[in-house]
């Protein structure tokens, strides 16, 4: 390829996804290591994880459309995919941990959620 | 709303017709044809312009993005900071929203912004249980969500 400026800049281009994509999935693996707890923990799974995701799948998207003329759909898809999925597990892990008994970290922490299901639970063992 | 996209979309099949070019890309012109003869003649077909509906989810869904990114760039500074700087907690989300779908909307959208992560949804579907990084701004993150999704999710379905 002849080093025109257009195709220099959509080097630059997708250069720069991949390695913000590659920075914040890193990030989410050190968050993992980082953080105190399961819900902590999620957040950082959560998070950081859909932009690094987004990332490369931008940037293997222009990479297709720049080299070799294909517009691929699959990866647009995959991306929408992991935006609505995450979320979902993120909030079923922790629920299911929450029911497992794990208690969130830190010293005197407020828990709204542990105080409701006592509340509830107490007028059951009543009976 | 239905009424109007079938007839959107049997006016972009009628373009395709006349023009004689059966691509995607004249149904497409097609559609765009239609959508502008739907705004010209929308005083004169039932219910509101579709087409508003739809500006309105482009703008939940920009609404989306900007939060994601804002989000993702605070959990990475919480990362990276050498002590950890965080007071976690459980607080309750009052809602308004009813149908399931909305809800579980609210709680993915939730989820994927700055500092907050639905953990679950109490049974009568009128609280959500949001676990947040700092427990302590708990109002004002209560306030945040209120006044920006639960808004544009009602202005969406409603």
């Amino acid at each position: 390829m002849t080093g025109t400026s257009v195709d220099i800049f959509m080097d630059i281009l997708i250069s720069v996804c991949l390695l913000v994509g590659t920075f914040f999935i890193f990030s989410t693996s050190i968050g993992l290591l980082r953080f105190p707890d399961v819900y902590t923990r999620m957040h950082a799974a959560t998070k950081a994880s859909t932009l690094g995701i987004a990332g490369i799948m931008i940037g293997a998207f222009l990479f297709l459309y720049v080299e070799h003329d294909i517009l691929s759909g699959k990866l647009i898809l995959g991306l929408l995919f992991v935006l609505l999925t995450v979320p979902v597990s993120g909030h079923m892990i922790s629920r299911a941990a929450h029911r497992s008994g794990v208690i969130p970290w830190g010293d005197k922490v407020r828990d709204d959620y542990t105080e409701a299901i006592r509340a509830k639970e107490n007028p059951d063992h009543m009976k | 709303m239905p009424f109007q996209i079938l007839l959107n979309i049997l006016i972009a099949v009628m373009w395709m017709f006349m023009s004689e070019s059966y691509t995607f890309s004249t149904f497409f012109g097609g559609y765009l044809i239609g959508i502008l003869l739907l705004l010209v003649l929308q005083r004169f077909i039932p219910d509101a312009f579709y087409m508003k509906r739809v500006v309105k989810v482009i703008r939940l869904m920009l609404l989306f993005t900007k939060e994601l990114i804002l989000s993702n760039l605070q959990i990475v500074k919480l990362v990276y900071k050498p002590k950890l700087d965080i007071t976690p907690g459980i607080f309750a989300f009052p809602t308004e929203l009813k149908s399931d779908w909305e809800i579980t909307l609210l709680a993915n959208l939730i989820s994927l912004t700055p500092g907050t992560l639905s953990i679950a949804v109490s049974d009568d579907n009128s609280l959500i249980y949001i676990h947040a990084m700092h427990i302590d701004d708990t109002q004002e993150s209560i306030q945040e969500i209120k006044d920006s999704f639960e808004k544009a999710i009602m202005e969406v379905t409603r």
